[in-house]
């Protein structure tokens, strides 16, 4: 009797085991229903998904030109003209020569501030993949962005020095650029700030019925912040035509990445919003282009944001104000510069192909020398906007207070002209 | 602008004041059970021609929102809940209207609607964003202070947000607490670059919203919650504006200038009635409408004339508007000042349930703070 009653329950069990059955007899592949449980099936195996830590496993980079130059699969070499690959090559050099440059005169006390891009040269091939008109809303890091659309030495040299020139009559520090005509958002400083204003602009593109896209770049640093967040969960929620470009670097000022976080970086974020995700080898043009206009066709076609994580290493310091000899090991720095920088792979490619060489390179870095030279001239003779510029633009008309407020500032000058930088400004 | 010249001399002295004031208590504080003192929400006549229909001030708002969804194709409207109506009644039926694709919900993150905002008026849309109470606005601040508010000068006027509205209840409810009673249009204040508006009713409200929705400027729209249902009135049907940046006197007076808005206008109101009744003050009732940038050419006649001012407002005394208000009325007309400038504020404290009767500027405090102003 006993014996029955335990083969009964044994046998039982095993059924409900078997066709997976609770405790209350309910099937466990139904559920009650209600749109957040729908499509999740149920489970007894409680780790069943999960990623502890230990286990982590890493996106690989997507890689079409190796480190030397190499194409590692032909068919999927990009189909940009001799001219485009030619023009990525030049500016990717004359980044580098800016950088330079502007760094020494910042450090001679000419420009403020200045920032290198020093080692991310290679995101200009996301320009290329793009657009005219696609908006850009960028960090800061990715002026040559800005410089394949025609953005000018000259003009950068206005912006740099805030002359009467510069588009925004001098308001903001070096490297806060900006221009209508090319499609790029002005820079400010907070980081991430522009990542959920690049969905709503996009949402706005989508409602016009116009066949473009906006990108957004930011660095790995910028991804921690609550707007990097916001921006791909409105994204995806409602359906923008967005391309989300993170350059990881390696570094947010001094701090690694490590302290910065503990998952698969950004890349893995993707999935948990819904969002397409792509990790490409941040030196290395091809992919960055093919992954970008991969990008762009979804979010045109489909109306759906794309994240692509660009791998890269930031050779030179944050900035001006900071020194990378602090925390960064320069041995990398340097083999990094030797080996891994961008600019080594696509000469390598295009000397190959017959397309370059030595004699052009030595001349162009003459040209770009010659030009900042005689542009830093230009530029610091220029005088700074005029002083009724002070208090235009604030609203979109000057209210009364502001008149009020510039006219006792007027007369404060007036009584005290030979105290103040007077002669620097138009009159 | 032409400022009048001296003061208008005082026309009760304080002996006479005292004389009011003991007979009114001898015969009991009959004051605040006048019938002259009205029970609730002093309705307005409309403020422009045209057919009115009765309206709550959510009904209104409605009103002014279905208006800039229907003569603007490029408007859209958002924000938490606002699908199916919205927490507070104001987007019902728009939705079914006008579509989803502009008149939809957020996710809850209100960086990201600011964000998201700025970006849409950026492209040139007109964004009209709903934060669902101004107690949750704060996690949206570095998008207004930082980005908002300085879109055009940073870009002189290359690019701007101006097309972006931000609506969000504010103020005092009956049971709200520390999260759902917040004043927050000090800290907007003092952004320069953005304008805040706050109507003190129905038929302001309209009015005023659809001119922040169209002013090319970023916008804080704060709506007294408190009145949402009580406050009823008629209310043009069609497509009206009020101007921004101009205070609105509600009636004129001699003796002391009485400056509020939103939904202390109310008891600011009745403060003046009794004080008629009472001690034969005659108040000059100011609703600033506009906080910034305020209409301060109205306020220094007023203050010119009368010589005294109470200010009230539901926020804090430190670092509350009325700071401003009396920085610039003291700058403007010094001389002209017979007493101090009184001002009724909340206690400075975060805002307690339990003890919100004792904590907000009530009528009887605005009152005394007139009394305070005339017997100096």
């Amino acid at each position: 009797m006993a014996s029955v009653l335990v083969r009964a329950v044994r046998s039982c069990t095993r059924l409900c085991a078997a066709k997976n059955w609770t405790a209350h007899g309910r099937s466990l592949s139904s559920n009650p229903g209600g749109h957040s449980w729908s499509g999740i099936q149920y489970t007894t195996d409680m780790l069943a998904g999960s990623s502890p830590h230990k286990q982590q496993v890493f996106r690989p980079m997507y890689q079409v030109l190796d480190h030397t130059g190499k194409v590692l699969d032909a068919a999927q070499v990009p189909d940009l003209s001799n001219t485009q690959l030619v023009k990525m090559l030049e500016l990717m050099i004359t980044v580098g020569v800016m950088d330079q440059q502007l760094y020494k005169a910042q450090r001679m006390g000419l420009i403020s501030f200045y920032m290198m891009s020093s080692g991310e040269e290679a995101v200009v091939a996301s320009a290329a993949a793009l657009a005219h008109d696609d908006m850009v809303f960028a960090q800061y890091r990715e002026p040559i962005v800005l410089y394949w659309r025609g953005y000018t030495i000259d003009q950068v040299l206005d912006q740099s020095f805030g002359n009467w020139l510069d588009l925004a009559k001098g308001r903001q520090m070096p490297v806060h650029f900006g221009s209508k005509d090319l499609h790029f958002q002005f820079i400010s400083s907070p980081l991430s700030t522009q990542m959920p204003q690049a969905p709503g602009y996009a949402y706005g593109i989508k409602l016009s019925g116009k066949k473009n896209c906006v990108i957004c770049y930011f660095g790995d640093g910028a991804a921690q912040e609550g707007d990097a967040h916001a921006a791909m969960n409105f994204a995806s929620t409602r359906g923008c035509p967005v391309i989300f470009f993170c350059r990881n670097n390696g570094y947010a000022i001094s701090t690694p990445t490590h302290d910065q976080y503990a998952g698969d970086g950004i890349v893995s974020r993707g999935p948990g919003y819904g969002m397409e995700s792509i990790r490409v080898d941040g030196n290395d043009v091809f992919a960055i282009y093919n992954a970008t206009k991969h990008a762009r066709e979804v979010a045109v076609n489909e109306h759906r944001p794309v994240l692509i994580e660009s791998m890269s290493y930031r050779l030179g310091s944050h900035s001006t104000s900071d020194d990378q000899t602090g925390y960064q090991d320069m041995n990398i720095v340097e083999q990094w510069k030797r080996e891994y920088h961008p600019v080594i792979r696509l000469r390598n490619y295009l000397v190959e192909k017959g397309l370059w060489d030595a004699e052009r390179e030595k001349g162009l870095l003459a040209a770009v020398s010659d030009k900042l030279k005689k542009g830093l001239n230009r530029a610091r003779d220029e005088p700074k906007p005029h002083l009724d510029y002070l208090f235009e633009d604030v609203h979109s008309k000057l209210t009364p207070r502001l008149e009020r407020q510039k006219r006792e500032m007027m007369e404060h000058i007036k009584e005290y002209k030979d105290y103040y930088p007077l002669n620097q400004h138009e009159s | 602008p032409d400022r009048p010249p001296g003061k208008t001399k005082m026309s009760l002295t304080s002996s006479r004041l005292v004389w009011r004031c003991l007979r009114s208590f001898s015969t009991g504080v009959k004051g605040w059970d006048s019938p002259n003192l009205p029970k609730g929400y002093v309705a307005e006549p409309s403020p422009v021609k045209g057919e009115t229909k009765k309206m709550n001030l959510v009904e209104a708002i409605r009103s002014g929102l279905d208006i800039a969804l229907q003569t603007d194709p490029t408007a859209v409207v958002f924000g938490e809940d606002v699908a199916f109506g919205g927490v507070f009644r104001c987007s019902v039926g728009l939705q079914a209207k006008y579509g989803k694709s502009r008149v939809f919900n957020t996710p809850l993150c209100e960086q990201g609607i600011l964000g998201f905002g700025i970006g849409l008026a950026v492209h040139g849309n007109t964004a009209v964003a709903e934060i669902q109470f101004a107690d949750y606005i704060h996690p949206a601040f570095d998008q207004v202070v930082n980005e908002a508010a300085k879109y055009r000068y940073r870009s002189a006027s290359l690019y701007h947000c101006g097309r972006l509205t931000v609506r969000a209840p504010y103020g005092a409810v009956g049971h709200g607490g520390l999260y759902h009673s917040q004043s927050v249009e000090s800290f907007y204040a003092h952004i320069p670059g953005i304008t805040v508006v706050i109507p003190r009713g129905p038929s302001q409200a309209k009015g005023l919203l659809l001119s922040a929705i169209r002013d090319d400027n970023p916008t804080f729209f704060f709506e007294p919650k408190a009145l949402y249902r009580a406050a009823i009135e008629d209310v043009p049907v069609g497509d009206y504006t009020l101007p921004l940046s101009q205070a609105e006197i509600l009636h004129e007076g001699s003796n002391v200038t009485v400056i509020g808005y939103g939904a202390q206008i109310q008891p600011l109101r009745q403060a003046c009635i009794v004080a008629k009744e009472q001690l034969g003050v005659s108040c000059e009732l100011i609703d600033l409408r506009t906080i910034v940038p305020w209409d301060e050419d109205t306020i220094i006649k007023s203050v010119c004339k009368t010589g005294r001012v109470v200010i009230a407002h539901e926020d804090t005394f430190t670092g509350g508007f009325a700071g401003e208000l009396i920085a610039t009325i003291q700058a403007e007309c010094f001389l002209n000042l017979e007493a101090p400038i009184q001002r009724v504020c909340s206690w400075d404290t975060p805002f307690p349930l339990v003890y919100e009767p004792f904590c907000v500027p009530s009528k009887y405090r605005c009152f005394e703070a007139i009394k305070k102003v005339v017997s100096f």
